[in-house]
């Protein structure tokens, strides 16, 4: 048994199958930032800390001896909890495929929107500064008409491309803009989506938690999510009506080149 | 190409899971090399070759940790269990004997599904 505690919870096999698979399912269409940035593990849940390769000099313990000491990116833990009802539990072990597991659904969106969150704009509690507080570049404002949306788009990776930063790009971007982006239609019956898709090279990803949009690189080793324990779902307690678990992962993450990305921002 | 050791239809399969393959694959071919070389060493009566041999073999071994870690990074299950034999003392068949949550088979009363991971990693070059 881990620290999970899995073991001690009144779910059967067939209802953790359950479980897991609506997780595993839904979770990649809302985690925008594994699709954007280089994943390095999962390092194991005891994995507490980044190695950054640096020091920082501190006082002195005794005359003559200088002192300094690591500096490490503590990881951080995030955690949702949900409740699954015990009568959908025992007809999962009827062979029911369609139990209702509305509160992992939730759970599932708001782990990965503070994924997202923390990867592109931040975590200041953590440490974690994200891809827009760390880019070198000014952001770039859009407007309203979509159809303008191609020179921002274009001009991003432009900045990109003049300062040595090579492609393919890819771009995330916030729930509003992506869904304007699939509707729009330019001159001549041509879908926005695809010609942003050409003008990257690489893909754009609904990024639910994004203000705005972000474009970066994808040539990899620019932006690094550090994974401890990657998401997984463990045990807290019952009564006779339900199951509490709850979704959890560990992990750091750091931008190791800020001149690979571009903010867009509304308001052009 | 590495769509040739493929058992489904490749329309059916992600870039993740190709790129699994092509890792697996290599894997394969840099162990089967060090077992041809390390024949060849001691097949051989030419001590100066046997050196050349041996020091290839050797180098091979150093790709195949790279692609099993490679590997390990990306597969929980594969992480668990290589945590759990590699660098251990006892016997191998007593280091697994107190059972792990993803080998029913083992001895020791059966774990829930997986260790809790959902297994979700790198989505970088997935399908969207």
């Amino acid at each position: 048994m881990n620290h999970l505690y899995r073991e001690l919870a009144p779910i059967s096999e067939a209802g953790w199958q359950a479980i897991d698979q609506e997780a595993s399912s839904r979770l990649p269409t809302y985690l925008a930032a594994r699709k954007l940035v280089d994943f390095a593990g999962p390092y194991g849940w005891a994995h507490s800390a980044t190695n950054l390769g640096r020091s920082a000099e501190i006082f002195s313990p005794s005359e003559g001896v200088v002192g300094s000491q690591r500096r490490v990116l503590p990881l951080v833990e995030l955690r949702t909890e949900f409740r699954v009802s015990r009568v959908q539990l025992d007809d999962a072990d009827r062979g029911a495929t369609d139990i209702d597991l509305a509160e992992l659904d939730e759970a599932v969106g708001q782990i990965a929107v503070g994924e997202n969150v923390s990867v592109f704009h931040g975590y200041q509690a953590a440490g974690i500064r994200g891809i827009t507080e760390s880019t070198s570049h000014e952001p770039i404002a859009y407007g309203d008409d979509m159809e303008q949306y191609v020179n921002v788009v274009a001009r991003a990776a432009d900045v990109l491309r003049s300062t040595g930063i090579d492609g393919p790009y890819g771009m995330a971007i916030c729930p509003r803009v992506y869904t304007s982006i699939v509707e729009t239609t330019e001159h001549g019956g041509y879908l926005l989506l695809d010609h942003l898709r050409q003008i990257l090279g690489g893909p754009l990803v609904w990024a639910p938690g994004v203000d705005g949009a972000i474009v970066l690189s994808l040539r990899g080793g620019d932006f690094i999510f550090d994974s401890g324990q990657d998401l997984s779902i463990g045990y807290l307690d019952h009564d006779v009506d339900t199951v509490r678990l709850y979704i959890e992962e560990s992990f750091s993450f750091r931008v190791d080149e800020p001149d690979a990305a571009v903010a867009l921002i509304p308001g052009g | 190409m590495a769509s040739e050791g493929l058992h489904e239809p490749a329309a059916l399969l992600d870039e993740a899971t190709v790129d699994h393959h092509r890792a697996m694959t290599s894997l394969c071919e840099e162990l089967e090399a060090i077992d041809w070389y390390d024949q060849r060493v001691k097949a051989t009566a030419d001590a100066s070759l046997a050196a050349v041999l041996a020091h290839n073999r050797d180098d091979e071994k150093e790709h195949a940790a790279m692609t099993l870690e490679w590997l390990r990074r990306r597969d929980p299950a594969l992480d668990e269990n290589l945590r759990r034999f590699l660098f251990t003392t006892e016997p191998i068949t007593e280091v697994g004997s107190a059972g792990s949550s993803t080998d029913p088979g083992w001895a020791g009363a059966p774990a829930p599904s997986a260790t809790g991971s959902l297994g979700i990693g790198s989505l970088k070059g997935a399908r969207r």
